[in-house]
């Protein structure tokens, strides 16, 4: 279970956030919607433990995992080094396993900046899948690429969600990847932003739009 | 022959080609050995400092006191920029230091560290030493405000260890950095130390010089100094730069 309480979270003078409370159960999948640059990815920055600066609790598994808006990899290191240096314990087996699930097993020497950009998303989606996180914070992974590429992504995506099963918090703003993702929606809206719909519990939503 | 003069190992000798060139030029003009000897007028002089054993004496003192002060400036300048690059409470209680230290001249610094610790070799290393850190201390910091923050937000969501973010996720950031300030490092403590030598060390290139300065030796100052700065330049081509070339190698390949 996540629970999510932000009374405010600010910059400065300018409240970003106000009053966002949630519940994601585990092993659900719950999309956060709204305008850019309403602070998604300012609540999503909280909830992964890398902002600890506002007010109010969020209870959350240890075992994190993220996938940013860019791949964020260690371009110094080998595709292969991608995924042992980050989780340490996985060992090398495992890591070659994940490369060949995503599909750049004959890539594992290569530097990211040698791989296509597709690629190194799917190498960032291995990264965040092969710690079996308890939750998966997702930072808009589909946004600027083509929509093939997207296509071939969100598929992966899906597959990987289910033979982890992590709970997963996704931000988008794209209508289409948040009701293909997710059970549910929340959307986030004003200024400061708070959730204007979506927050009730899963339970009665659920009925609401099977 | 626009090719051939245009390949950059050709053209770089060549160019010392010119200098020596140069020399010879000038040489023949003042036609006094005592003031301005051939370069070819060096090869017995050389041969006798190298026979004696004194040159390869004094080289290896020099060569000692610029490992002796190159190994804590490096260290202690990459640990200050760093933590000033990332922390900006520090930067702005140590920034002031800086400016003072940068803007001190290093004859400044010798002559103070001398008169205070004593003549000894501690005091010609700290005198270097302090001499280099801010140097270093400046580039890594600008090294250290250029980390990426995504980078830090994925390690930090993935729990790394402290070790492997500074050996996979900081340093290697900061690498051309380091390089960088390793090899203007370099260039200036060896003129340093040369400096200090001269001052007040009894052994060393620098006190070479100085002796033979008193004689009004050119021949002997012009061996001394041109064996160290020869050696210096293989230090140069043959640990610093493939070291920054291996720390490139990711962007290239």
């Amino acid at each position: 279970m996540i629970k999510i309480d932000v009374e405010s979270k600010a910059f400065g003078e300018t409240e970003i956030l106000r009053d966002i409370r949630f519940e994601v159960a585990d092993g659900e999948t719950v999309a956060i919607l709204g305008a850019s640059g309403i602070g998604k990815s300012t609540l999503l920055r909280l909830i992964a433990g890398i902002d600890e600066a506002f007010e109010g609790e969020i209870v959350r598994p240890s075992n994190i995992a993220m996938v940013f808006q860019e791949p964020v990899l260690l371009p110094w290191r080998s595709a292969l080094q991608n995924l042992t240096l980050v989780h340490p314990t996985l060992g090398e087996q495992a890591a070659r396993g994940a490369l060949e699930r995503i599909g750049i097993a004959d890539k594992a020497g290569l530097f990211p900046g040698q791989l296509s950009l597709g690629q190194q998303r799917r190498l960032a989606l291995a990264r965040a899948f092969v710690g079996r996180p308890a939750l998966l914070v997702m930072d808009e992974p589909y946004v600027s690429l083509d929509p093939q590429t997207a296509e071939e992504m969100l598929e992966l995506t899906e597959a990987l969600i289910a033979e982890t099963r992590p709970t997963v918090i996704l931000v988008t703003h794209s209508e289409a990847e948040a009701k293909r993702l997710a059970r549910r929606t929340l959307r986030l809206a004003g200024r400061p932003a708070t959730i204007i719909d979506g927050a009730d519990p899963p339970a009665a939503k659920r009925e609401g739009t099977a | 022959m626009s090719e051939f003069a245009r390949h950059p190992s050709i053209v770089r000798a060549l160019s010392l080609g010119l200098l020596l060139l140069v020399w010879v030029g000038a040489a023949a003009l003042t036609a006094d050995a005592s003031i301005l000897p051939q370069p070819w007028a060096l090869g017995e002089p050389f041969a006798r400092a190298a026979g004696s054993g004194a040159l390869p004496y004094h080289l290896a003192m020099t060569l000692g006191r610029v490992v002796m002060a190159f190994v804590p400036a490096m260290a202690i300048g990459v640990a200050l920029g760093f933590l000033m690059g990332r922390y900006p409470a520090f930067d702005r209680w140590l920034d002031p230091w800086l400016v003072v230290f940068l803007n001190l001249p290093a004859l400044v610094l010798i002559v103070l560290c001398y008169l205070w610790i004593g003549l000894n070799e501690t005091a010609a290393i700290i005198a270097v030493v302090l001499n280099k850190i801010p140097n270093v201390a400046t580039l890594i910091r600008e090294g250290a405000r250029a980390l990426d923050p995504n980078l830090d937000a994925m390690a930090k969501v993935y729990r790394m260890s402290t070790m492997a973010r500074l050996r996979h996720v900081v340093v290697p950031q900061l690498a051309p950095y380091i390089a960088g300030a390793a090899r203007a490092g370099i260039a200036v403590i060896w003129k340093i130390v040369l400096v200090v030598e001269f001052l007040g060390r009894s052994s060393g290139i620098g006190f070479q010089i100085h002796f033979y300065f008193q004689l009004f030796d050119v021949a002997m100052v012009l061996v001394y100094s041109l064996t160290f700065i020869i050696v210096m330049l293989i230090v140069e081509a043959s640990i610093l730069q493939p070291l920054e070339r291996r720390a490139r190698a990711w962007r290239t390949a």
